[in-house]
C-alpha cells in the first residue's frame, strides 16, 4: 500500500520524457552489486487493519484514562482544554515547514512570536527562543550560552543535585567532547554548599525552581555570589509553578530553562516535549535556535520574520554554538494556545489547584504511621514521602489498585531509598487521592 | 488585514478555561514566594480558535499547495498517523511508567528499531535523537568515543564535503573535533585526489550525505568509503536524503559505519511548521556498544511463538550516554511505524522509486529553460540556477517570491552553497503528474516574465498577504517579545539561603 497517485499511463509518459524506460534505469548511478537489495519485512497493511494493531499496542500500556497517575519526575498529567488538539491538527499548521519563506509562513511566524512573549512574560525573562528539543537539552545549551558570555575564560559549570537527574545526564553526554567541568551535584550538598563552590572559575550554576523534589528554595545568597563573581544563574522551571511563584527574572536569573510539556502537551511517553528557553536581553544574540523577531513588509505592515540569523549553523557552518537546526515548533503552538485560554486567572487557578491538591495529599499521607513526608522546605505540587517498605513493592500493589505511584527516588540518590516523589495534579480528584492514601496505608500493614 | 497580536484581544477577567473548583481542603500559600505580576492574556476560547485559525490560513503548508522544497522531503503526512499518535494508550502514557506497564510503547520503539536497522543494512538503532542534528551529535560523539575506547587519541579531524548541510560542519564542533572541509570535483563529486591527501591518521571519520545535497548518487561511493577506512576513519552518512535510497541501497552494505534518519522527512512524521523531528541513529557492530541510550531491547524472550517477549530499556555496554529527558520524540515513532507497516517492504520501495522518477520527470522539463549543473539522471531532488544569462538582476530569490504567486511554495534556495543561485527542488513521491506539470508550467512562465517583465519578479510577491519583509529592521529593532518586562527586584540574602 502507498500513498504515490500514479497510474500506469502517467508513468509511461513521464519516462518517455525523460527518455528512459523503466524507473529502475534511473538509479544506473548506484553500485550495481548493491543495488535492490531485499528488504526482509513483511508486506503492507490497510488502513483498518493498522489502525487495529496499533490501538492493540496502545492498549497494552497502563495510560490515564484507566489509571489515577500520580508519578511526575519531569513529565506531568495536566488537564488540556479540547482546543489546544484541534488547533494542532490544522493542517496549514503541522504540515508545513520552518517558516525560510516569511511572506506565506506568517501564521507560524506570528504564533512563535505570541508563544515568546508569553514564555518571556512567564519567566521574567526579556526574550525567549521558538524551542529546544525539551528541558534537558535546553539546560545542556545554557551551559553553551554560559561558556561565551564568559568568553570561555571559565571552566566550571555548578549543577545542582536537586535538577532532574536524566537532565544532568544529558548535559554530560553533550558536553563530553568540550573542556568543562561539570560538578556540584555528586553528592547531596546543598544550597549553602554550592554557594561555598562558586569561584573566579565558574561559568554558571544552575538550580531548579522548584527543584526536582518539587521544593521551592531560597536563591538569595547563591545569585549574590554568583553575580558578585560574574558567572551566570540558571534557573530549571516547571512552568505551572510559575502561575503562582515569582518569576525567576524578578528573583534575578540570567537563564531560565524547563521543561514546557506541562502547558498543553499530552504525557506521550516522554516526547514530543518543549525544551523552553529565555535570557535576559544581553545574551540574546549568544543563544542556539531560531528566535522569531518583529518586523515591517514592504507596505510598512507589521510582520514578523525569523532573525539574527547569522548565529545559526546553516550560515555559519563549524563556527556556530549548536547545530540545532529543528525545534519543537508545533509544539511551541501547543502552549501558545494553552496559555492563550488559560490566560493569567485560568493558570492560576490551575497552580492552585495542584498546590491544594498536593498538600492535602502531603497532609493525609503524613498521618499515616511508617510514612514521613519532608516538609523542610515549601513545596509546589511534588514531594518526598518516606515509605515503610520497597517503592517497588508499594507501585507494584498499587498498579492492582488502578493507581500509578510515585517515582522511585532511590533508583537515582542512593541516600534515597524507600523514598517516594509523588506528584498531584489538578487531574487527581479527591477521591483519587483518598484511595491513595488508603493503599498506601493498607501496603504498610500488609 | 493584520491579525492582531493575542495579548490585543485582551479585556480583564475574561478567561477561555473551563476549570473545576477545588474539591479538596485548602492549604495557606506562602505569601512572599507568590508574584502579582503574571501577564497573560485574557480571552475567551471562542477568540482563540479564531485567532490561531486566522493565523493558520496565513500558511502554505502541504496539505494547502505543493512545496518542492529540497532537503526537507515534504511528502504527503498521512492522516492515520495523527489518530494512532493520539490513541489514549500512547498519548496518556507517563514516560516513567515500569516497563512491564509500557510493553505496547515498548513494542512500537522495538520495531522501529527493527525496520530501520533493516531498511538501512545496520545491526542496531537508537531512537534517543530528537531531531537529524541531534542524530548527527549522536553519531560523532560514538565515531569520537569509538577511537578514545581504543587508545586512539590522535584523530582530531572529521571531513565534511563542501556541499554538505551546515549541520555536518557545526556538529563536528560542537562534538570537539575540528571540521575539514573537501572540495567537490566538476560533477559535483567529493574530489578524490584531495580526500586522498587529506586522510591520515589524524582523521576521525567523514560526514557525508547520500545521493549528494546535489541529490546526485556519487559513482565513486564504495571508493570514498575504502579510502577513509584504509585510514582508520569511520563513515558516517547523513540520511537527510534517505527517500531516495529507501530499497534501493542500504548504507550498511556500501561500508558506512553509522547515519541518521529524519523520520519527519522519510517516514511522513509531520514537520510542525520547524519542528518536532525525529533522527534515530543506526550503526554496525562497531559502533552499537556506543550507541546514545536507552534503547530497547528484549529482556526475557517469549515461552511461546505466538506470545509477545518482554521488552525493556537497555543501556548499551559503553554508550555515549543520554542525549534526551526519557526515550526520544516517541510520538513521531508511533506516526512512523504507522506509515512504515502502511507500506511494507514493497510499497517502501515504491517510494523511493516514484521519488526519483518524479524529480527526473521535472528535471527533463525544465532542463530547456534553466541551467541545470549537473545535468544526469537525479535522486529524489535536483538542483538548478535560478539566474539568466543576460538578466543579471534576477535572482534565486525573486523566482522564489514569484512562485508563491503561482500558489506554490519555493523550492530551498541558495543551498548547496556550491552551485551559484541553488534552487534545490524536491517533489517527493506523493505528488501527482498534474501536479508537476502545473509547476513546470509556473516556472517556464517565470522563466520568460526573467527575460521579458523582470519587475514582476523584484516585486513578488504580488498574491500573497505579506510582502517583501525588512529582515534588517528585525535584526537591528530586535523586538522579541511583545510585553514590557519588570526589571529584577534588588536579590535579598537571607540566613536559609
Amino acid at each position: 500500500m502507498t500513498y504515490i497517485p500514479h497510474t500506469d499511463v502517467e508513468r509511461q509518459q513521464m519516462l518517455s520524457a525523460i527518455g528512459v524506460t523503466t524507473i529502475e534505469d534511473l538509479f544506473e548511478a548506484v553500485p550495481s552489486a548493491h543495488r535492490f537489495p531485499k528488504l526482509d519485512l513483511p508486506k503492507g497493511l490497510s488502513e483498518m487493519e493498522i489502525a487495529a494493531e496499533m490501538l492493540a499496542l496502545s492498549e497494552a500500556n497502563d495510560h490515564g484514562q484507566d489509571f489515577a497517575i500520580f508519578r511526575g519526575a519531569g513529565a506531568y498529567h495536566h488537564f488540556i482544554p479540547s482546543a489546544v488538539n484541534h488547533l494542532l491538527l490544522r493542517g496549514e499548521f503541522y504540515t508545513a515547514y520552518t517558516p525560510y519563506q516569511p511572506e506565506v509562513s506568517q501564521g507560524t511566524l506570528q504564533a512563535v512570536f505570541e508563544y515568546q512573549s508569553m514564555m518571556s512574560s512567564l519567566t521574567g525573562m526579556d526574550a525567549a527562543n521558538a524551542s529546544h528539543y525539551d528541558g534537558g537539552t535546553s539546560l545542556a545549551e545554557a551551559i553553551t550560552v554560559a561558556l561565551d558570555a564568559t568568553k570561555h575564560q571559565r571552566s566550571k559549570v555548578i549543577l545542582s543535585h536537586a535538577i532532574h537527574p536524566q537532565y544532568r545526564a544529558v548535559v554530560r553526554t553533550y558536553h563530553q567532547g568540550n573542556d568543562v567541568i561539570i560538578t556540584g551535584d555528586e553528592s547531596d550538598a546543598s544550597l549553602r554548599d554550592l554557594v561555598d563552590m562558586i569561584d573566579d572559575d565558574t561559568a554558571m550554576v544552575a538550580v531548579g525552581y522548584p527543584n526536582f523534589f518539587g521544593q521551592i528554595d531560597d536563591f538569595g545568597a547563591l545569585i549574590a555570589k554568583a553575580h558578585e563573581v560574574g558567572a551566570l544563574v540558571t534557573f530549571v522551571i516547571n512552568p505551572i509553578a510559575l502561575g503562582l511563584f515569582k518569576s525567576p527574572g524578578s528573583i534575578g536569573a540570567d537563564i531560565v530553562v524547563g521543561e514546557a510539556q506541562p502547558l498543553g502537551i499530552p504525557l506521550g511517553f516522554g516526547g514530543p516535549y518543549l525544551g523552553f528557553f529565555g535570557v535576559r536581553f544581553n545574551y540574546v544574540r549568544r543563544i542556539a535556535g531560531r528566535i522569531i523577531g518583529e518586523t515591517t513588509d514592504q507596505d510598512g505592515k507589521r510582520a514578523y520574520v525569523m532573525t539574527l540569523r547569522p548565529r545559526e549553523q546553516d550560515i555559519r557552518r563549524e563556527k556556530a554554538s549548536s547545530n540545532i537546526c529543528t525545534n519543537q515548533g508545533l509544539m511551541a503552538l501547543a502552549a501558545a494556545v494553552y496559555l492563550s485560554l488559560m490566560g493569567k486567572n485560568g493558570l492560576k487557578k490551575v497552580a492552585e489547584l495542584c498546590y491544594h491538591k498536593a498538600h492535602y495529599a502531603a497532609d493525609q499521607i503524613g498521618l499515616l504511621e511508617g510514612y514521613e513526608v519532608q516538609r523542610d522546605k515549601p513545596f509546589f505540587n511534588e514531594f518526598v514521602v518516606q515509605c515503610p517498605v520497597s517503592v517497588k513493592a508499594i507501585n507494584e500493589e498499587l498498579i492492582n489498585r488502578g493507581i500509578i505511584g510515585g517515582y522511585d527516588l532511590g533508583q537515582d540518590y542512593p541516600h534515597l531509598q524507600n523514598h517516594m516523589l509523588l506528584a498531584v495534579t489538578e487531574m487527581n480528584r479527591k477521591d483519587e487521592i483518598d484511595a491513595l492514601v488508603a493503599a498506601l496505608s493498607e501496603v504498610q500493614e500488609a | 488585514m493584520t491579525e492582531p497580536i493575542i495579548y490585543d484581544l485582551s479585556v480583564p477577567g475574561r478567561t477561555g478555561a473551563l476549570l473545576p473548583d477545588v474539591d479538596v481542603p485548602t492549604t495557606a500559600l506562602p505569601a512572599d514566594l507568590l508574584r502579582d505580576d503574571l501577564d497573560l492574556p485574557e480571552v475567551s476560547e471562542l477568540q482563540v480558535i479564531r485567532h490561531f485559525v486566522n493565523l493558520s490560513q496565513q500558511n502554505m503548508a502541504i496539505d494547502t499547495t505543493f512545496y518542492p522544497l529540497g532537503s526537507c522531503t515534504m511528502k504527503y503526512n498521512p492522516k492515520i498517523n495523527e489518530d494512532v499518535a493520539r490513541y489514549a494508550g500512547f498519548a496518556q502514557l507517563h514516560p516513567l511508567t515500569d516497563a512491564e506497564g509500557a510493553q505496547g510503547a515498548l513494542a512500537v520503539m522495538y520495531e522501529v528499531q527493527r525496520w530501520l536497522a533493516e531498511i538501512s543494512g545496520f545491526s542496531d538503532v537508537s531512537l534517543q535523537p530528537a531531531a537529524g542534528a541531534q542524530g548527527e551529535f549522536a553519531g560523532i560523539l560514538m565515531v569520537r568515543k569509538y577511537h578514545l575506547d581504543r587508545g586512539d587519541t590522535a584523530r582530531t579531524k572529521i571531513l565534511v564535503p563542501d556541499s554538505s548541510h551546515g549541520t555536518n560542519p557545526a556538529t563536528v564542533s560542537m562534538a570537539g573535533f575540528q571540521a575539514v572541509e573537501l572540495p567537490s570535483d566538476d560533477e559535483g563529486n567529493v574530489d578524490l585526489e584531495a580526500l586522498r591527501a587529506a586522510c591520515d591518521d589524524t582523521v576521525a571519520g567523514m560526514m557525508i550525505t547520500v545521493p549528494s545535497t546535489l541529490g546526485l548518487f556519487d559513482r565513486n561511493i564504495v571508493e570514498i568509503v575504502k579510502t577513509v577506512h584504509a585510514c582508520g576513519g569511520l563513515m558516517y552518512m547523513d540520511g537527510a536524503n534517505m527517500n531516495s535510497q529507501l530499497g534501493i541501497v542500504k548504507p550498511g552494505e556500501l561500508g558506512f559505519d553509522v547515519m541518521h534518519y529524519n523520520l519527519h522527512k522519510t517516514f511522513s512524521t509531520p514537520h510542525g511548521g520547524g519542528g518536532p523531528g525525529s533522527g534515530p541513529v543506526a550503526v554496525n557492530d562497531k559502533l552499537a556498544p556506543f550507541l546514545p541510550g536507552p534503547v530497547v531491547g528484549i529482556v526475557e524472550e517469549a515461552e511461546d511463538e505466538d506470545d509477545a517477549p518482554l521488552y525493556g530499556f537497555v543501556m548499551p555496554e559503553k554508550s555515549i550516554g543520554r542525549l534526551k529527558v526519557f526515550h526520544g520524540n516517541f510520538g513521531m515513532h508511533t506516526r512512523a511505524l504507522t506509515y512504515m507497516r502502511i507500506h511494507g517492504a514493497e510499497g517502501l520501495r515504491d517510494i523511493a522509486r516514484y521519488a526519483v522518477l518524479n524529480a527526473n520527470y521535472l528535471r527533463a522539463q525544465l532542463q530547456d529553460d534553466y541551467h541545470i549543473p549537473y545535468n544526469r539522471f537525479c535522486g529524489h531532488e535536483f538542483v538548478l540556477e535560478g539566474h539568466f544569462d543576460g538578466v543579471d538582476d534576477v535572482h534565486a530569490l525573486d523566482i522564489s517570491k514569484r512562485l508563491m504567486d503561482y500558489g506554490i511554495h519555493p523550492p530551498t534556495n541558495y543551498f548547496p552553497l556550491i552551485v551559484h543561485e541553488a534552487l534545490l527542488i524536491e517533489p517527493t513521491e506523493t505528488e501527482d503528474k498534474a501536479t508537476l506539470d502545473n509547476f513546470v508550467t509556473a516556472m517556464k512562465t517565470i522563466a520568460k516574465e526573467a527575460h521579458e517583465t523582470p519587475e514582476l519578479l523584484h516585486e513578488a510577491p504580488h498574491m500573497a498577504r505579506t510582502k517583501r519583509l525588512d529582515e534588517v529592521r528585525a535584526a537591528k529593532r530586535l523586538i522579541l517579545c511583545c510585553r514590557p518586562i519588570p526589571a529584577a527586584e534588588p536579590v535579598k540574602v537571607t540566613e536559609q539561603g
